[in-house]
């Protein structure tokens, strides 16, 4: 690892301002995608911001019809949650199954959606839930927010504080594991609401996407035959020693499957 | 900078850089060496520690995050204070055969206590998957998951003491 400057900041707007006037510094919180990062040298920030300090990012509220989760909150804390447990079990589930305990008890939800991988498990759960990225400076609603590849919708200085989640009638997620690595070779979030159906898939391309026939076939009826006989192109999809673009699409089908069973039972 | 944290039930203050990994410092600067570093991906488990209570990958986690923390490596590990004995996990690990070269067993030992210590009621299934990130190459995991299941029972029955 290559020296830096380490900084704990302990408000937003001074980390927001470290972060614009140190070229090329980052944001550090749970370290689980950043650190392997830079122990194999493929980035060397001349500064780290530390997000750890910052009061307020961590933990979780209930708003009654919402859920909101602070951006520095770990996985394992939102996978023990009694109210998330509760009012939408499917993104519990979907917190419990990344990668391994020593994983979700240092990673956050922040950095994970900040980071965006495109076999990443929160994007699924936050795009299939329809769920609005509270930023230092703004709102910025889901649909609008993972722009492919590691990309996304926040502006240089701009740090995410937390996700708020609507709490759905019925959610599910469903994800094959790829062996190795445990991201997901294909993961899809399911999630029913009064006014329709939403279905988020990741790991099957180059970021999360969304499947409208599958929508709409589930809006008419909930129930996993409701999608059986959907497949999806394999254009854009994923093709790489794991797993050639055919198999990833007809994963998704039975990961979508899977994922209405869960939110059912 | 400087950082002091509790090692091992020992007050400790060390100055380090900042890019400097937990495992690094155990190993290289405190003659910690039972903490061990089997990957660069975050992946083997083999340098697993309890950062206050919680097991985390020490080669995944900057210096500066212990200023304040309460650090327990293997070595911290034992049995009844002033016993001179292993720790029950330890001790089950020895009676079960639970490792061979021994390259995985500190961060084993360290993730099978944390698991033990959260649920005291484990079954076969927590252990397997609470053992997900810590890889071994050589027992093929039975004999480590008989260990971890009767090192649990026997911290719960010194806990019922
Ligand atoms: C062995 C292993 C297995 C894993 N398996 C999985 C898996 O199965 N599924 C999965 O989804 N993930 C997996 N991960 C990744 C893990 O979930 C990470 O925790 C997550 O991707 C990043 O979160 P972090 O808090 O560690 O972020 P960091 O590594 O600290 O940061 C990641 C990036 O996000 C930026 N960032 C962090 N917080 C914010 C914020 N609040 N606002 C703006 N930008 C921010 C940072 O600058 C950095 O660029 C795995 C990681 C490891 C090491
Ligand atoms: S050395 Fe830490 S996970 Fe491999
Ligand atoms: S005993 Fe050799 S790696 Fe596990």
């Amino acid at each position: 690892m290559k020296p830096f400057a380490y900084h704990q900041p302990d408000r937003i707007p001074d980390a927001a301002k470290l972060l614009t006037s140190i070229e090329d510094s980052k944001l550090v919180a749970g370290g689980m995608t950043l650190i392997p990062t830079l122990k194999q040298r493929l980035a060397s920030p001349p500064a780290l911001i530390d997000l750890s300090k910052l009061g307020n990012l961590k933990g979780i509220t209930d708003g009654g019809a919402t859920i909101t989760i602070g951006a520095m909150t770990p996985h394992a804390v939102v996978a023990a949650s009694k109210l998330v447990q509760g009012k939408i079990p499917g993104l519990a589930a979907l917190a419990s199954m990344i990668g391994d305990p020593a994983v979700r008890i240092r990673g956050t939800i922040g950095g994970s959606v900040a980071n965006n991988d495109p076999a990443a498990d929160y994007p699924a759960g936050v795009l299939g839930l329809g769920a609005t990225v509270v930023t230092s400076t703004r709102e910025i609603a889901a649909d609008g927010f993972f722009r492919g590849l590691f990309e996304t919708a926040l502006e240089p200085g701009e740090i995410i504080t937390a996700i708020r989640f609507p709490v759905p009638l019925k959610a599910g997620y469903a994800k094959f594991k790829a062996p190795a690595s445990r991201y997901a070779l294909v993961g899809v979030f399911v999630a029913k609401f009064a006014d329709g159906v939403r279905v988020a898939v990741t790991g099957a391309g180059s970021g999360v996407f969304r499947v409208p026939p599958m929508e709409d076939a589930l809006s008419r009826s909930f129930d996993p035959s409701a999608i059986a006989a959907i497949k999806i192109d394999t254009e854009g999809l994923t093709s790489d020693i794991h797993a050639e673009a055919d198999y990833r699409a007809h994963l998704v089908t039975v990961m979508a499957k899977r994922a209405v069973d869960a939110a059912l039972s | 900078m400087q950082i002091s944290f509790t090692l091992n039930g020992r007050p400790t203050t060390v100055d380090v850089e900042p890019a400097m990994l937990v495992a690094e410092l155990l190993r290289e600067r405190l003659n910690l060496t039972g903490t061990h570093i089997g990957c660069d991906t975050s992946q083997c488990g083999a340098c697993v520690v309890h950062l206050d209570g919680l097991p985390v990958k020490s080669c995944t986690l900057l210096a500066p995050a212990l200023d304040g923390a309460t650090l327990l490596t293997i070595e911290g590990l034992h049995g009844a204070p002033g016993s001179n004995q292993l720790h029950p996990m330890q001790e089950a690990f020895r009676e079960h055969h639970g490792l061979q070269c021994g390259f995985c067993t500190p961060g084993m030992l360290m993730t099978a206590v944390a698991l033990a210590t959260e649920k005291p009621d484990l079954t076969e299934v927590d252990v397997r998957h609470g053992l997900e990130g810590n890889i071994c190459r050589c027992t093929g995991y039975q004999n480590i998951v008989v260990s971890v299941m009767a090192g649990a029972a026997a911290m719960n029955a010194a806990r019922g003491e």
